[in-house]
């Protein structure tokens, strides 16, 4: 019995961090599927959310989600103008050059983030971060519930966009053929550029949920782009729901493998779960 | 009463690349006519088609669509003007339904304020696309898919209608179901052009035929006066 009310704990917590590692891998599988562009700077880009509510806090002493008002517009036009200006261009030069340009992206924010707020660790402190809720006798923290809503609500609002919206059936038309969707009127240029801006939306909440849950660095951008991979890997690549199961499984994976295991385990369990989805069905449990 | 000419191909070269696929090809539509093109496999046909409807852009020579020049433009806009093609080997987006494969038709901005009309005389055309509504594309037979993206192609309010290879695969019963159905969207005044492996079906269905072969025009005209020279054609491509 005991055991059972124990196993509660990393079972809980890792369903709500899941939320947070799903919500993070959103921005990659969309342009992933769309585009079928490997975004190596989207950890980074989320990183970029988290000192960006960051500096509002700091500056303005505005609420880390609510700055949102402002990082989503932000955010949204300049994944906008990424995939316009550069990734649509890179496009006809060869295979490789948009993941080059990522890479120097991802370069640039790392760089850039060094020089402005130093190696040194931040997070976004607010008082509600440091709180936490019970279910019976066990304690959670606020922040991964919170995590989780996010996830769940920004999930199921993409899925209604991309399945109810004209746009949205533009964006999965132009993911499963392309040249078709031209011969649909399709502006496959602009409904990249709209994909990518709408993935970088999701990586500004994500950076702000990330930064409330987990203090950062500038290099955080690494780990989260091999989490969101990991997600997406076992996820099915274009698939939301998939997203949202990834994240659940990577989350539960780490949460009780600490828990069965040791704490340096759970990076291990990760890999081990992802080298497994890799060779059993490689398109993940939602993928086409 | 003279007919208006729809659509003006004069000249044109076109490559693929630094290959050269098309020679001086010229073509004349005019509004309400059904032409056929026919030729063997590597003879530009596609590539024809894929130019009208500006996939590709014309090195040399011009095309014009209702007086205006359409040579250079993006193909989203070309389908705003009103040509619409129904590609070979229909091109269905398999991950989507019957009918968001429809909706996805009407996309350009002046075809979906008449998205609904559209969808009732598409589904009157084709009852079975109505019953499978809700279905996967993929999960279509090949007539079915035909069906859907012929329908599909109709959603964008075409003045044009450009048909590659639509009876590919697809048994005798079927093809002669679709191309009744053709008949139909012709008398509600769609111009088209169809390429048509089967030379006897391209002279049986069109008025005016123009044969390919290497990228060039060598003949053209009625098909009245064409089909007297069926015979050398049966020759010819071996039909």
């Amino acid at each position: 019995m005991t055991d059972l009310a124990e196993l509660l704990t990393p079972i809980v917590m890792g369903v709500l961090l899941g939320g947070l590692y799903a919500l993070i891998a959103l921005g990659l599988s969309l342009v992933f599927g769309v585009m079928k562009l490997i975004n190596v700077a989207h950890g980074d880009l989320v990183l970029f959310s988290s000192y960006f509510a960051y500096a509002t806090m700091t500056f303005l002493g505005i609420d880390p989600i609510l700055s949102l008002i402002m990082g989503i517009p932000v955010l949204f036009v300049i994944g906008f103008a990424i995939q316009k200006y550069l990734m649509n261009r890179a496009f006809g030069v060869s295979m490789e050059a948009p993941l080059l340009i990522a890479f120097g992206i991802s370069l640039i924010l790392q760089n850039f983030q060094q020089i402005l707020w130093s190696p040194m660790a931040r997070g976004l402190t607010t008082p509600y971060a440091l709180e936490s809720f019970s279910i019976g006798p066990f304690r959670f923290p606020l922040a991964y519930l919170l995590n989780f809503i996010a996830a769940l609500i920004v999930v199921l609002s993409l899925r209604e966009f991309l399945r109810r919206t004209y746009l949205g059936k533009a964006i999965n038309a132009a993911s499963q053929n392309k040249r078709t969707a031209l011969l649909m009127g399709i502006n496959t240029g602009r409904v990249y550029a709209y994909a990518f801006a709408i993935a970088m939306a999701t990586a500004a909440i994500s950076g702000v949920f990330f930064g409330l849950t987990f203090p950062f660095t500038p290099t955080s951008g690494v780990s989260s782009l091999i989490l969101a991979f990991g997600v997406v890997i076992i996820g099915g690549l274009g698939s939301m729901l998939g997203t949202f199961i990834g994240g659940m499984i990577l989350g539960l994976a780490q949460t009780l493998g600490g828990y069965f295991l040791s704490a340096t385990a759970q990076m291990l369990i990760l890999y081990v779960i992802v080298l497994a989805v890799l060779a059993v069905r490689p398109q993940g449990i939602f993928g086409r | 009463m003279p007919q208006e000419t729809l659509l003006k191909v004069s000249v044109i070269d076109v490559f693929h690349g630094s290959l050269q696929v098309l020679w001086n090809v010229s073509l004349t539509i005019k509004m309400g006519q059904i032409v056929a093109l026919i030729g063997t496999n590597s003879s530009g046909k596609s590539t024809l088609l894929d130019t009208i409807s500006s996939l590709i852009h014309p090195a040399k020579g011009g095309i014009e669509f209702e007086g205006k020049n359409i040579a250079t433009l993006e193909p989203f806009q070309t389908v705003a003007l009103g040509i619409s093609q129904v590609p070979e080997g229909r091109g269905i987006f398999p991950d989507m339904t019957v009918l968001d494969n429809l909706i996805i038709g009407s996309y350009n901005r002046k075809a979906r304020s008449e998205r609904e009309q559209n969808l009732k005389m598409v589904y009157e055309l084709f009852p079975r696309l109505k019953e499978r509504k809700s279905q996967l594309g993929k999960t279509l037979s090949g007539g079915e898919q035909q069906m859907l993206a012929l329908g599909r192609g109709l959603m964008s309010a075409p003045k044009l209608l450009l048909l590659d290879e639509m009876s590919l695969g697809l048994a005798p019963l079927v093809v002669n179901y679709l191309y009744k159905a053709l008949r139909e969207i012709r008398e509600r005044g769609i111009t088209i052009l169809f390429v048509e492996q089967n030379v006897r079906r391209s002279l049986a269905e069109a008025e005016r035929a123009y044969i390919l072969e290497a990228g060039r025009v060598v003949l053209s005209g009625d098909v009245a006066e064409l089909r007297e020279e069926e015979e050398v054609r049966k020759a010819y491509f071996g039909v």
